[in-house]
């Protein structure tokens, strides 16, 4: 990888290194998606975007029932095309090393289908559909859907707002080491 | 920065272009500043302290500024009257800004430069010159001819508020942001950093904070939930400013250092930068590993952490490989005797015509019992070379040491384990989790998908048949049934295990005496054999509480099996059989076989290589082959590939590690032959797993398992170090013992070093120390401490749940009482309708109208709050005001009883939201 500064200045490394904190390993998996569309040098920062299909075709990706999801928030547009600073956003809030919080942030963002900022019921059936790919009964999912807002819905509005969710996702056990993905 | 004021030949260019520019519209402004001069600064400053603490909010405004700064000229003129919300953050703009931006910041340094053109070499140079004359000069210029006769205190003072105000004039159009603030601290800082020492120590303690609080951004703004683009802008801003500002806080010499401080910082960053690239280029498994993750779930990953991360092999080996290689073997190399130089050295006369022999070799006889590997290698002299390296000392130390080396780090590794999986002990939130946390985001294989959706079906069934507690009795018996028969067939294995091993190695003992030459080859590694057999047994025992729990295929489909269960009851119980079986078996074990470690090992490593090889891939290899010709469906059907069996991996691992414990004594260089081993068959094992095994159709809790395997790594160490410190301490040291050769007992070397090297005082001492009425009294206060830590911890445990208990009333409490209010506002609002609808009519009420008319106050007041906040992504607290139920139009009465009001929770004050949320991650980062 001794080509790099060719690809990055080196003042764009080190913004990078403090936003992102990662080697280039990213860069390279986005070129990967379409090597004809990403030039090889973005000193000049071009206006290159990648379409959904290539970005949730990724094998990272590919088996996630939320990945669609995972691209609409992180993506600049809301329809999953993303620039190469979308994909180093996502892959830096999903990587190991990103703090609770903000991976916290975005996974509400993710399960907030209707991008209202409250996680509703709707949101919760989608979520719990596509986790159990509908194999649960309409009374089961109702039931399931009720617990969880009757668990973490602290003001009582029938709804999850964030600080809702970020109480709730602080005290799992699994969150952290559940929701990443490593490239 | 010293340098980056100085006139570049692009700027000077820049100068033509822009300067009668810059001076035409600083002309204009020189005269609206006379007018309102006084007044502005006046405001200035009392708007600086009131938005001290908004500051931090500054950099997300960076993109309003930019639409502002591309106004240019006109910004002056409209900059009272426009209100912030009607800058919107334009995407567009963002190239021209950029480009803008850097023009006005030429231009203003052109300007600076035209200025005082006397002090061209304004950075630290110009310090020792006349500074208050170039200052006077200065002013003079940008003051006309007002102020020339006045005392240069007060002319420095107004020159840097009208810089100040200048810098409002030329920079912002929105009065309300805190943005304004920065530039004008930029400014008085420009000052500063000509002249530091004229800064009253207001402004420098505030130019401190503001180049900390940017320091802070910094560093936090990998924890903040921008995008990309805009984490980049503000990184760049806050550099700069930090850059530039910095220095200009010390004097002199601090700039200096500064200076330096700065290019290390940069070369450092570069180092980093180039060493993350070299590591992740020596790990040439990282891939592997994400692969195997991706296929497999997380108890795999769980596996290579186990593996790879553990801290027997991190810390405990190289602790080991650097003292000893260190404290012995350079200096046996270097100084010792060689091989052959005495007769413990030699192989015997008898022996030598063998000694070459493979077969001999492979059993570690003949020329290999003589090699580095053992501890006949070693010389036995007191001290060694001409630096009298006390050899036997150091040998004996250092196998002491690595023992009480292993057991910190195990035990400081459980403790963090247990750390971490504190937390989620309470099941208030068990839906929620399961919704929200049971997707594994590494899956990303389609076969560990279906599996990873059935089992998050089956567990949300499960949970909601739990819930509705749906018992019947016939189930109840079941599982009693089942526990017993669980309980009888755990110790018809124990016993039979135990007789087993105990029948085995009296065999191989005989055959040992008559002479291993004799038998076959499954007759030399019966033992071993047996062992592993006995492993498996142990594994699948293990594995029967899973099947049991019911989270297999299987068993989820026959939902009688599961509603009855109890949740961990009989996993937990079989866990405690299991560690006892595996305890007793490899007690016996090591009470057997005390020598031949290393043979074991190589044994051992072939004996997986084998059953892994055939175990896994002939079987693999038939069943995908023979499928295409066979009467049923063999990948469905029943030997289907094999699936990775990580209980019993981790289980051989740790018996493994184990006899390293107790054999590292004797024969020094195993740790690294291990070393070796675990290499080879970590790519071996991930080759395998990655072709011939499937994923796991059980899914496993992951939390909680892991201090599981370390409490049994502990346990294992605790029974192999007995043995070693059995021999130590009773029996004595053969003749070809190595560096003990010829001593009593091996704890010797220890005596003679304090006689011999330590004064006299010393071994008096230490004879007093160990005597037996000194040494008990001391057990018995260990104990007593012991006991009395054990009893503290356990009344915090009680504590601990009682506040957990304590918090959860009042969280229900508090839910209580939220819906209460909201019923109550519910009511008020009706209520409000009723008297709305009452003052519609023509008779008018006072009351009514009062309490509408302050109603609409309210309201416009949120809705002015909004547009302040409105352009702000943090503020979503606010934006969240409008959908609420409670908000009508009568809201007095609600808040009157606001105690439980729905948007402000006890210990959630939605004012300090946005900053607590970005505070957070930079706190976790350090």
């Amino acid at each position: 990888m001794g080509n790099k500064q060719t690809i990055f200045t080196a003042q764009q490394l080190d913004a990078y290194q403090v936003g992102y904190g990662s080697h280039f390993l990213l860069f390279y998996r986005y070129r990967d998606l379409a090597p004809q569309l990403v030039p090889l040098d973005y000193t000049n920062q071009p206006d290159v975007k990648l379409p959904y299909e290539l970005i949730g075709s990724m094998p990272e990706l590919k088996d996630n029932p939320f990945r669609q999801r995972i691209a609409e928030v992180f993506s600049e547009d809301g329809e999953g095309n993303m620039t190469l600073d979308d994909f180093l956003d996502m892959f830096s809030v999903l990587s190991e090393m990103a703090p609770r919080d903000l991976k916290a942030y975005y996974a509400f963002k993710i399960y907030d289908f209707n991008n209202d900022d409250f996680i509703c019921k709707s949101d919760l059936e989608k979520t719990l559909n596509k986790l159990t790919r509908n194999e649960l009964t309409e009374d089961e999912v109702k039931m399931v859907c009720e617990k969880v807002i009757d668990e973490a819905d602290l003001d009582n509005d029938g709804r999850l707002s964030l600080e809702d969710f970020q109480n709730m996702i602080n005290r799992a056990p699994d969150f952290l080491s559940t929701f990443h993905i490593r490239i | 920065m010293p340098g980056e004021n100085l006139i570049t030949p692009e700027n000077d260019t820049d100068i033509e272009l822009d300067f009668a520019d810059v001076e035409e519209f600083q002309k204009n402004h020189e005269k609206k500043r006379k007018k309102s001069s006084r007044r502005n600064d006046g405001e200035t400053t009392k708007r600086e302290k009131g938005r001290r603490k908004r500051s931090s909010k500054s950099t997300q405004r960076i993109r309003e500024e930019s639409q502002s700064r591309t106004d240019g000229g006109e910004t002056g003129r409209r900059r009272r009257g426009k209100a912030e919300h009607e800058v919107k953050q334009d995407e567009g703009n963002e190239g021209k800004w950029e480009q803008t931006r850097a023009k006005t910041a030429k231009s203003k340094k052109n300007i600076k430069n035209e200025e005082k053109k006397l002090e061209v070499e304004m950075n630290g140079e110009a310090q020792g010159r006349s500074e208050k004359g170039k200052k006077k000069l200065e002013c003079a210029k940008n003051e006309g001819e007002k102020r020339n006769g006045d005392k240069h205190k007060e002319i420095d003072k107004a020159c840097k508020k009208k810089k100040k105000h200048k810098e409002i004039v030329e920079i912002s159009s929105e009065p309300e942001t805190s943005e304004e603030d920065e530039e004008e601290e930029e400014e008085a800082i420009n000052d500063g950093e000509l002249r530091p020492e004229l800064l009253s120590p207001e402004e420098l303690e505030k130019l401190k904070e503001a180049v900390d609080e940017k320091k802070k951004l910094i560093q936090s703004l990998r924890g903040k939930p921008w995008s990309m683009k805009k984490k980049l802008i503000t990184l760049r801003d806050s550099q700069q400013f930090v850059e530039k500002y910095e220095g200009a806080l010390g004097k002199g010499k601090g700039r200096k250092l500064y200076a330096y401080k700065v290019m290390m910082t940069k070369k450092w960053m570069k180092f980093q930068r180039d060493f993350e690239n070299f590591k992740t280029a020596c790990i040439p498994w990282e891939m592997k590993i994400k692969e195997i993750e991706s296929k497999f779930d997380l108890e795999w990953s769980i596996f290579i952490i186990f593996f790879i991360n553990q801290s027997f092999y991190r810390y405990i080996y190289s602790f080991y490989r650097t003292c000893f290689f260190f404290f012995c073997f350079f200096k046996q190399a270097l100084v010792g005797k060689p091989y052959g130089s005495i007769p413990r050295k030699t192989v015997p006369r008898a022996e030598e015509a063998s000694a070459m022999d493979f077969a001999v070799l492979w059993d570690f006889g003949g020329y290999a019992q003589y090699s580095v590997l053992f501890y006949g290698y070693y010389n036995n002299q007191r001290a060694i070379g001409w630096f009298k390296f006390r050899m036997p000392l150091s040998y004996f130390l250092v196998g002491v040491g690595t023992v009480a080396y292993s057991y910190m780090v195990v035990i400081r590794t459980m403790a963090r384990n247990a750390n971490e999986s504190g937390i989620g002990d309470d099941n208030s939130f068990n839906f929620s989790w399961k919704m929200f946390t049971s997707w594994d985001y590494l899956i990303g294989n389609p076969e560990t998908a279906d599996n990873k959706f059935a089992s998050i079906t089956t567990s949300f069934k499960e949970a909601i048949l739990e819930e509705q507690e749906s018992r019947k009795d016939d189930t109840i018996h079941l599982t009693r049934f089942l526990r017993v028969l669980a309980n009888f067939l755990v110790l018809c294995c124990l016993a039979g295990s135990g007789y087993l091993i105990y029948f085995v190695v009296r065999r191989s003992q005989k055959f040992a005496l008559e002479g291993l030459e004799n038998h076959t080859w499954w007759e030399r590694n019966e033992v071993n054999g047996v062992r592993k057999s006995l492993l498996q047994l142990v594994v699948v025992s293990f594995n029967l509480p899973d099947l049991k729990y019911g989270q297999s295929h299987f068993f989820a489909k026959q939902r009688w099996l599961l509603p009855g269960l109890p949740k961990g009851n009989i996993w937990h119980m079989c866990n405690k059989r299991v560690i006892i079986i595996i305890i007793i078996i490899f007690m016996t074990f090591i009470f057997f076989i005390q020598q031949e470690f290393v043979r074991l090992i190589i044994s051992d490593t072939m004996t997986t290589y084998i059953t892994l090889l055939i175990g896994d891939f002939l079987r693999a290899v038939l069943v995908r082959f023979l499928n295409h010709c066979w009467c049923w469906d063999l990948e469905a059907g029943f030997p289907s590939y094999s699936e990775f069996d990580v209980s019993g991996n981790v289980l051989g691992l740790i018996f493994n590690q184990g006899m390293i414990w107790m054999g590292a004594f004797y024969a020094p260089c195993l740790p690294a032959l291990n070393l070796l081993r675990l290499h080879v068959s970590m790519y071996l094992q991930c080759w395998a797993v990655m072709c011939c095994n499937v994923p796991q159709e059980r899914v496993f809790k992951a939390s909680g398992s892991n201090n599981f395997y370390m409490a049994m790594l502990l346990v294992i160490l605790f029974l192999s170090t007995l043995p070693a410190i059995y021999t130590i301490v009773t029996i004595p040291p053969s003749f070809d013992c190595g560096p003990f050769s010829g001593k009593n007992r091996m704890f010797d070397v220890i005596q003679e070093t304090l006689e011999s090297d330590f004064p006299a005082w010393f071994s008096k001492v230490f004879s007093y120390a160990s005597n037996p009425g000194l040494v008990l009294p001391f057990i018995l206060l260990m104990i007593l401490a012991i006991y009395y830590l054990q009893s503290t911890s356990k009344s915090y445990k009680e504590a601990n749940v009682e506040l957990k208990k304590k918090l959860q009333m009042q969280n229900e409490e508090n839910k209580k009482k939220n819906k209460q209010a909201a019923l109550k506002a519910q009511m008020d609002l009706e209520e409000a309708k009723k008297s709305a609808s009452e003052a519609m009519e023509p008779q008018r009420n006072n009351n009514a109208s009062v309490q509408r008319q302050e109603a609409n106050d309210e309201e416009n007041h949120n809705r002015s709050r909004k547009m302040h906040h409105g352009c702000n992504p943090s503020a979503r607290a606010d934006d969240r005001e409008p959908h609420l139920p409670v908000r009508g139009p009568g809201p007095r009465t609600y808040h009157n009883g606001n105690h439980g009001n729905p948007r402000y929770l006890p210990g959630y004050h939605q004012q300090n939201e946005p900053s607590r949320m970005y505070r957070v991650p930079s706190m976790q980062r350090h």
